[in-house]
């Protein structure tokens, strides 16, 4: 049985002034599955998951969301597209001037018609789901530690059931039980929602933990697809230098 | 020499183009803060935080910005006309000085320093922590959200907030008329009013809905388009400031041309 294709990029092309960040990345990710692409820092991981969510404009290139082309001149397409999309954010992006309940219950209370009566309880429900109890639900993120602040972010990117969930480095800064926590909820929340994932991380130990397939970028383009099996058994330098952490080998960090 | 005149003309052409980029970057950013002003949805609730804070929280500012200017222009007016035994003009110096220049710009100065860099912090640190990315993967227009609300709460709050400078400017005028230079109390007030023309209260009103229009927007430019962690925030604070400062006093001859050029 062939799989359904959820997102497919095609030769997607992003500069930034001189710097030609992707370079034509070619990837399919399909329905239910869990893609993490890893990368060293600065090989343009972030700018991919910004293009696929909108934020940025790619120059060239295309991305298909359910079969329906993203990158044109309708606005309301990728809109429309976000209310089947969530995202945990690096460093959580919680909104500092509301309440940990108003983050989580953003979406229900802005754009989904719920009272605030109704939205604090299927928020505080979502949060217990991540782990954090009710006393923290009137509290600011600010008097939150980083990794329930990343609870937090977690629960408001699953709080509408996406269909599509977009993880962008969930496990950086991150203590390594804590990380492992994070990642545990990642499993159980696309288990859950059977949800298609896509996560971007340097973090091996989280790659390996949540992803059914990996893609390696490097220098724009994914210079390396397959699944955590084969990754072990790669003998792609380059993919084999970075699971392995060292200094020596073809990728070359500028100094 | 061409060398010369080479060189001479890069230095001066990277600057220009810098600038007609931004400006054309402004420009793109007014038309689709104007666009959502007028398309729903509407946050009222978020429209009302503002009029608090632009408005309610510089009441104090504005008070004691105008009090003080109303007093300073019956002082000055005194003591420059005293030789020609003009003191009854001061109540009606003291009434055009304040309702058209002094309540509109010193309050709109004020309001500058205080709400539009606030505006920039805020807006600023949303853009750099990732917040207005989140905003939009929210299914929410950042636009509609954030900028929105500041700007018709500019527009609108200005002006009351200018009516209730002009109000306690004369009062400072009345003070220091009254008590220090020993007017007639009735006197002072009949001159004020006799004195008072529509014209002039409208023009300061214009003044002040312009000058909250463009605080607002100079704070939301430059903090949606900051980058750079806290020395972009840093940056874009300064820059709304001095941006929103300098146009609200072109804005303010530009607006007595219009009214009073004859």
């Amino acid at each position: 049985m062939t799989k359904e294709i959820k997102i497919s990029i095609r030769n997607l092309s992003k500069a930034f002034g001189k710097k030609q960040v992707l370079n034509g990345v070619d990837l399919d990710l399909y329905k239910g599955e869990s893609l993490v692409v890893i990368g060293g820092s600065g090989t343009g991981k972030s700018v991919l998951i910004k293009c696929i969510q909108g934020l940025l404009t790619p120059d060239s290139g295309s991305i298909k969301i359910d079969d329906i082309e993203i990158i044109n001149d309708h606005p309301e397409i990728i809109e429309k597209m976000h209310s089947k999309m969530g995202m945990l954010f690096q460093g959580g992006a919680l909104f500092d001037s509301l309440m940990v309940w108003e983050n989580v219950a953003f979406d229900l209370l802005q754009n989904r018609g719920f009272s605030r009566k109704e939205a604090r309880i299927v928020a505080i429900k979502v949060l217990r789901q991540v782990g954090l109890g009710e006393d923290i639900a009137d509290l600011y993120p600010s008097e939150l530690s980083g990794g329930m602040q990343k609870r937090v972010g977690l629960a408001r990117a699953v709080i509408t059931k996406p269909e599509i969930i977009f993880f962008d480095e969930p496990t950086t800064g991150l203590d390594p039980i804590m990380a492992d926590v994070i990642n545990d909820l990642i499993i159980e929340s696309a288990k859950d929602l059977g949800a298609t994932t896509l996560t971007i991380t340097h973090d091996m130990a989280s790659a390996r933990k949540i992803a059914d397939k990996i893609a390696m970028l490097y220098q724009g383009k994914i210079i390396w697809y397959g699944t955590v099996k084969e990754l072990d058994k790669t003998d792609n330098p380059y993919v084999r230098q970075f699971i392995e952490g060292s200094a020596r080998g073809p990728i070359k960090v500028e100094k | 020499m061409t060398r010369f005149i080479e060189t001479f003309l890069r230095a001066l052409g990277k600057p220009l183009v810098k600038f007609l980029f931004s400006l054309g970057d402004l420009t793109s950013f007014l038309v689709k803060a104007i666009y959502h002003c007028f398309v729903p949805p509407f946050y009222f609730k978020l429209f009302i935080k503002q009029v608090i804070d632009i408005g309610f929280y510089s009441l104090p500012v504005v008070g004691l910005t105008t009090l003080f200017a109303g007093m300073v222009i019956a002082l000055q007016t005194y003591s420059g006309f005293s030789g020609f035994k003009a003191e009854n003009v001061i109540a009606s110096v003291v009434l055009i000085s304040v309702t058209r220049e002094l309540a509109p710009v010193l309050s709109a100065l004020m309001v500058a320093g205080r709400i539009g860099a606030a505006m920039a912090a805020e807006i600023g640190t949303m853009r750099v922590t990732e917040q207005i990315d989140a905003l939009v993967t929210l299914s929410t227009n950042p636009f509609k959200y954030l900028v929105s609300p500041r700007l018709w709460a500019g527009l609108l709050v200005l002006p009351l907030l200018v009516l209730i400078g002009d109000i306690i400017g004369i009062f400072g005028g009345y003070i220091v008329g009254v008590y220090k230079l020993g007017f007639n109390p009735a006197n002072y007030v009949t001159a004020t009013f006799d004195d008072l023309q529509v014209i002039g209260i409208v023009s300061g009103l214009v003044k002040a809905a312009v000058f909250g229009f463009i605080i607002s927007m100079m704070g939301c430019y430059h903090g949606y388009k900051s980058k750079g962690g806290a020395q972009g925030v840093g940056n874009a604070t300064t820059n709304a400031v001095v941006s929103s400062s300098i146009l609200i006093l072109i804005f303010n001859y530009l607006i007595t041309e219009l009214f009073f050029s004859r």
